[in-house]
């Protein structure tokens, strides 16, 4: 008989054409999909090594390439990277290249029907964990990993152990997903999960949306996941729905055997669960609001693969309608996608958001990666819905960068000071 | 790839994220090798030497997939890592260009900078040479020494690839 497998397990078995897998084995699998965003240019530049005759991509309808950092390119050098990538995906006839038009990766993908339950997908960003939203293992390799994906459409996996987190009760009024993920970083510390699989589970993760649960999966990285599961339900399947060439029906999602091993079981009950801010400068160091008296900050940010989907700006909207930012504050909101960007202009949510004279800009990674838009000058404190609080990872390596949810950013974007929404 | 490796140690803490390798905003930058760990330790870009190693704590390379940071580390001439633990994608990356990254439990509170140490693939073992002290190292799975061994996944794909061309002119003729 087979032995009970978790999601990952499942998947990698049959990517690798294996009937069953066990945690730290190593295997060679196919992969569904790679995605490449400003990494392909790495690749490019390595595919021009190879002979002329054999430098193709393995199948061009596997291979997703789009721009999110550095859009529009502020540089002659982003431009230059940007018109090396273009001018590769045409010459590798690539059947789904975006540019710089659609948004941000983690965004796109979904929501352009690339990813089905079920599929192993690779990106060349490290929060290609997205994906286990929507039940496809996904995760992040570097350009030369993502070289050999492109050339052969296979790499070696090792099968990695499966965590669960166990969320009961429900949450309270502008306490969000991002909250439950940085209260975990907080208590069980960044190493968490490094190299292991996570499967969410629970009522608060059941009843959460597609949108929160992304965040869930996205933030998981930063916890050192290398998949990142929330539950596979017929949310996913109506998320998915007019989005994929071929409908998906739930024998699409691949759920975890009764009796597969799971190496640790964590448990958070979330119905008391206070907004959470990860201080400067790791993930995990991580204190209630309550905690934080007067942290003045200059720059808020509401935006990225972790916070910038619809429900983010909403909140952010419902919050600041009525208010003004702050006169020492400056708050920028950028929808994780051109479809995002649409629906919120479309809902009076920009209009809202401008009013309060926030400044929108256009669907890209913005200031969360410190090389584009919207970077710190030293002696500067950020609140950010972003992902990541590194030292200099949004420009002064003497700025301060708080990490929280949109609803926090957006309460503490009208004090001036990091502020619980529900002091307002 | 040599069997044994003798060098100067490089030591930093834990959680040394890719950012802190290679700055954002020196990406892409010919400077980006001045700046390499320098919030860390400012000597590192000026003084490190080809053939040195680094010594680290836990979770080293978290963050971002930015291969530039094993990357940069190469370019600057070190020859092997050796941490607590690693980040995964870091893990890979560093794996895929061929420089060895060893988990040796205990490695942080047995050598400091400026130490000397040996280190051997046959038996995994990392010698303090200042000290004496002895650590083993977790024995690098065959499956990934193969890689290393073949000078990284770029090289082992070009040969690939080269069969490959090699294949399809025989099927010409």
């Amino acid at each position: 008989m087979v032995r009970p497998m978790t999601i990952a397990e499942k998947i990698l078995a049959r990517a690798a054409g294996k009937e069953e897998v066990k945690p730290g084995e190593y295997l060679i699998a196919k992969i569904d999909l790679l995605m490449a965003h400003i990494a392909a240019a790495r690749i490019v530049a390595r595919f021009m090594g190879f002979p002329a005759k054999v430098r193709k991509v393995f199948d061009p309808e596997k291979v997703v390439v789009l721009e999110d950092h550095f859009v529009p390119a502020p540089t002659v050098f982003a431009a230059n990277a940007q018109k090396m990538i273009r001018e590769w995906a045409f010459k590798q006839n690539l059947k789904y290249f975006y540019d710089i038009k659609a948004g941000i990766c983690h965004q796109i993908l979904p929501e352009k029907g690339h990813v089905r339950p079920g599929m192993l997908i690779v990106g060349t960003d490290s929060h290609t964990t997205t994906y286990g939203a929507y039940n496809a293992a996904g995760t992040g390799i570097g350009d030369t990993d993502g070289t050999v994906a492109a050339a052969l459409g296979e790499l070696w996996f090792k099968v990695p152990e499966t965590i669960r987190f166990v969320l009961d009760g429900k949450l309270p009024k502008y306490v969000m997903s991002k909250d439950i993920i940085l209260k975990i970083a907080g208590d069980y510390k960044a190493d968490v999960a490094c190299y292991k699989s996570i499967e969410f589970v629970g009522k608060a993760a059941e009843d959460m949306s597609i949108a929160s649960r992304a965040t869930l999966s996205n933030f998981s990285m930063e916890l050192g996941a290398k998949f990142a599961f929330t539950p596979p339900d017929n949310k996913i399947i109506d998320f998915l729905k007019g989005r994929t060439e071929k409908p998906v029906t739930s024998d699409d999602l691949v759920k975890p055997d009764e009796k597969a091993e799971i190496e640790k079981i964590y448990e958070l009950d979330v119905s008391d669960l206070e907004p959470q801010v990860a201080c400067p400068h790791t993930v995990d160091n991580v204190k209630p609001v309550s905690e934080l008296k007067d942290v003045e900050i200059q720059q808020a940010f509401i935006g990225s693969c972790t916070n910038g989907r619809l429900e983010d700006l909403k909140i952010a909207a419902e919050i600041l309608k009525g208010h003004k930012v702050h006169k020492k504050t400056r708050l920028l909101i950028i929808p994780a996608s051109q479809e995002i960007y649409k629906a919120a202009i479309k809902e009076g949510i920009i209009e809202t958001l401008i009013d309060s004279e926030a400044i929108i800009c256009n669907p890209n990674c913005g200031p969360c990666f410190g090389a584009h838009m919207g970077m710190l000058a030293p002696k500067e404190n950020c609140i950010s819905a972003s992902n990541r609080n590194f030292k200099g990872r949004m420009g002064s390596e003497d700025a301060g960068i708080y990490l929280a949810s949109p609803a926090v950013v957006a309460a503490s974007a009208i004090t001036g000071v990091i502020t619980d929404p529900r002091t307002l | 790839m040599d069997k044994v490796i003798k060098g100067k140690v490089w030591k930093f803490g834990d959680d040394i994220d890719t950012d802190l390798i290679t700055p954002g905003k020196w990406l892409g930058s010919p400077e980006l090798k001045d700046h390499v760990l320098e919030t860390e330790d400012p000597d590192f870009p000026k003084q490190v030497q080809k053939g040195d190693v680094i010594v680290a704590g836990k979770n080293f390379g978290c963050g971002s997939s930015r291969e530039t940071a094993p990357e940069a580390l190469l370019q600057m001439g070190i020859v092997a890592t050796f941490c607590e633990s690693y980040a995964r994608i870091y893990y890979r990356n560093s794996i895929g260009l061929g420089l060895p990254p060893l988990i040796v439990p205990g490695v942080s509170k047995e050598i400091e900078k400026g130490d000397e140490i040996e280190f051997s693939f046959e038996t995994f073992k990392l010698k303090n040479l200042r000290t004496g002290k002895e650590l083993q190292a977790e024995r690098i799975p065959d499956f990934l020494l193969e890689i290393l061994e073949g000078g990284g996944q770029e090289k082992i794909l070009k040969k690939k690839l080269k069969q490959k061309l090699k294949e399809l002119r025989a099927k010409k003729e």
